[in-house]
């Protein structure tokens, strides 16, 4: 742990006291410019591997080792684009994401402002009782959700998997929302009901576009993890429902793995995650501190 | 904030309440029953009182998982935190390389969970990845399938390349809540870079670190995906971390009373742990409050 933790004093310089903060900023010696590029680079390199094997035919990434392409070829996600059983996969990732995230947030919504705005018998315990479902490992659900799933007839569906997945995004969402609320003053909630605003009214057009950017992260964050989450929809999906992350196992065949094929379809997921992430880029470091900075 | 006593808030709540009773309570019930049961198949069941409980608490192989676990959570959290920290304080403040930092470094973030096994898997592979190619061509004998050593250290710098990032942003927005007036008043007393850190930027970030760490440790010790692809739980069982073993035991072996049973007690360990960190949280938070 010191190993990691001295170089904070050494490594910065004092640039940022001996100088006001915009004139540090101009003359800032390169050493953390040089800190984040390696950083950056230790991300990016394994992701970069894999766009590289994806744009390779399997001759070339067996054959020869090389950092770049040399015959530079699509056909890799040609095939995943033209193969219905490939590209529905995306498609139902998607759809049952979406469903997710809708449902989480209409029902967050009202339950953080009670948390935020009102207190009542028992708020504190029902609070961590609802973050204990955050920390349920998925792992111990698998099984009661397949059988409480295939029992309502629901397996292999996309609102199975969007109910799922409800188990931990709800609670981030109402986590989130919370703290987003509370930095809301109290007064603009009187002067509404002053000015005749019913409950409804006022939450729809002067409450929610004040939390927006509040929102927008927690759809942001709910997003992300039933994009990410594997294990929950693999289990309850087996054919109309299957998620793309499951379908990539297919690669694997009786002539070994199909290598560029698996990197493109990898490749291929990481993509929205990328485009969510830039239109909520200003958002995401308040975000990710759960509206409580 | 005061909050006013109002207990019709209730109704607020009753659709969170009506969905999580339903997508939480019912299955966990679901795995009390089979905790406390037994079976010779035919769906015919009758009851075993504590007797799994009894039977997990002294089997080896729990023991041997946790501790792995326990292992595990604790590497990553004294490499991610710190590491996260450094990285948040060399982050550029503003403008548009704050944003590129932002958005390149969230994206690990967002790759679904067995793409970033296959990623460390293929990228540590000897033949046809950098990481392995690269290892084995400066002579080291890299292999993570045979040796429980690579295995643990391939999943450490996975872990460690998939979650820094969440440490870091946290840092970072606890960070940017610091006003200039502080780093001023620093500057006139002629603070240190240390005293800097150790006295406005560390206390300041306490709120935001005690929500990394809380999810880093949640998250850590449910772990599955991950290490799953990568290395299956192996080589042996040196990487069958608890969720790995629980999977094993409850979908692959079909033991339902005894995997309950352990359900029920990794559940627990995970919520006394989480409870902690979650008061020292609140603690904070009403002392920042003050």
């Amino acid at each position: 742990m010191a190993d990691v933790a001295t170089p904070v004093v050494a490594g910065d310089g004092d640039m940022t006291i001996e100088k006001p903060r915009r004139a540090a900023r101009r003359y800032r010696p390169s050493g953390s410019a040089i800190v984040m590029a390696l950083y950056l680079l230790f991300l990016m390199l394994p992701i970069y591997w894999l766009l590289n094997m994806s744009l390779k035919t399997n001759n070339e990434i067996l054959g020869s080792f090389s950092l770049w392409p040399r015959d530079l070829t699509l056909a890799n996600y040609a095939k995943i684009l033209t193969d219905a059983s490939w590209y529905m996969g995306y498609v139902n990732s998607l759809i049952y994401v979406v469903m997710n995230t809708a449902i989480s947030l209409a029902v967050a919504l009202p339950a953080a402002y009670a948390f935020s705005r009102y207190s009542f018998m028992g708020d504190k315990h029902l609070f961590f009782w609802l973050l204990t479902n955050r920390m349920a490992p998925p792992a111990v659900f698998a099984l009661p959700f397949f059988q409480l799933y295939s029992s309502i007839g629901l397996f292999d569906t996309h609102i199975a998997v969007a109910l799922a997945h409800c188990l931990f995004n709800v609670p981030l969402a109402v986590w989130i929302l919370e703290g987003f609320m509370r930095g809301v003053p109290k007064e603009i909630d009187e002067t509404a009901y002053i000015d005749g605003y019913s409950f409804p009214a006022f939450f729809v057009k002067i409450f929610t576009p004040l939390i927006a950017s509040g929102i927008g992260v927690a759809a942001f964050f709910c997003f992300m993890f039933s994009w990410v989450e594997l294990l929950l929809s693999r289990t309850l999906t087996s054919v109309d429902a299957k998620p793309i992350a499951a379908t990539m196992t297919r690669t694997v065949g009786a002539a070994g793995v199909d290598w560029g094929v698996l990197a493109a379809a990898g490749v291929l997921t990481i993509l929205p995650g990328a485009l969510v992430i830039y239109f909520v880029r200003n958002y995401i470091a308040k975000g990710f501190a759960l509206g409580r900075v | 904030m005061n909050k006013t006593v109002n207990q019709k808030a209730w109704f607020l709540i009753l659709p969170v309440l009506i969905l999580v009773a339903f997508s939480a309570v019912i299955p966990l019930m679901t795995v009390v029953n089979y905790s406390v049961q037994d079976t010779f198949g035919n769906n015919q069941f009758f009851w075993a009182g504590l007797d799994w409980f009894r039977d997990m608490l002294h089997s080896d192989r729990m023991w041997n998982a946790l501790s792995r676990q326990l292992m595990f959570s604790g590497i990553i959290l004294a490499i991610e935190i710190p590491l996260g920290i450094y990285v948040a304080l060399n982050m550029p403040k503003s403008g548009f390389w704050s944003s590129f930092c932002l958005v390149l470094m969230s994206l690990p973030l967002l790759i679904p969970w067995n793409v970033v096994g296959t990623i460390w898997q293929i990228f540590g592979r000897v033949d046809i990845g950098l990481l392995g190619y690269t290892l084995d061509a400066l002579g080291i004998d890299y292999n993570y399938t045979q040796n429980s050593f690579h295995a643990w250290v391939t999943v450490i710098v996975m872990d460690v390349w998939h979650w820094t990032s969440l440490v870091a942003l946290l840092a970072f927005a606890g960070l940017r809540s610091i006003p200039d007036a502080y780093y001023q008043a620093a500057k006139i007393d002629q603070a240190s870079r240390w005293a800097v850190f150790r006295y406005i930027e560390l206390p300041k970030m306490a709120g935001v670190l005690m929500i990394a760490i809380l999810l880093r440790f949640m998250d850590s010790f449910m772990i599955y995906t991950e290490p799953f692809v990568v290395t299956g739980g192996g080589p042996g069982n040196a990487t069958t971390f608890l969720s790995i073993d629980l999977v094993k035991m409850a979908l692959g072996q079909f033991d339902l009373g005894p995997a309950a049973a352990f359900s029920l007690m990794y559940f627990l360990v995970i919520l006394v742990i989480s409870w902690v960190f979650y008061t020292v949280m609140t603690t904070l938070d009403k002392r920042e409050g003050n």
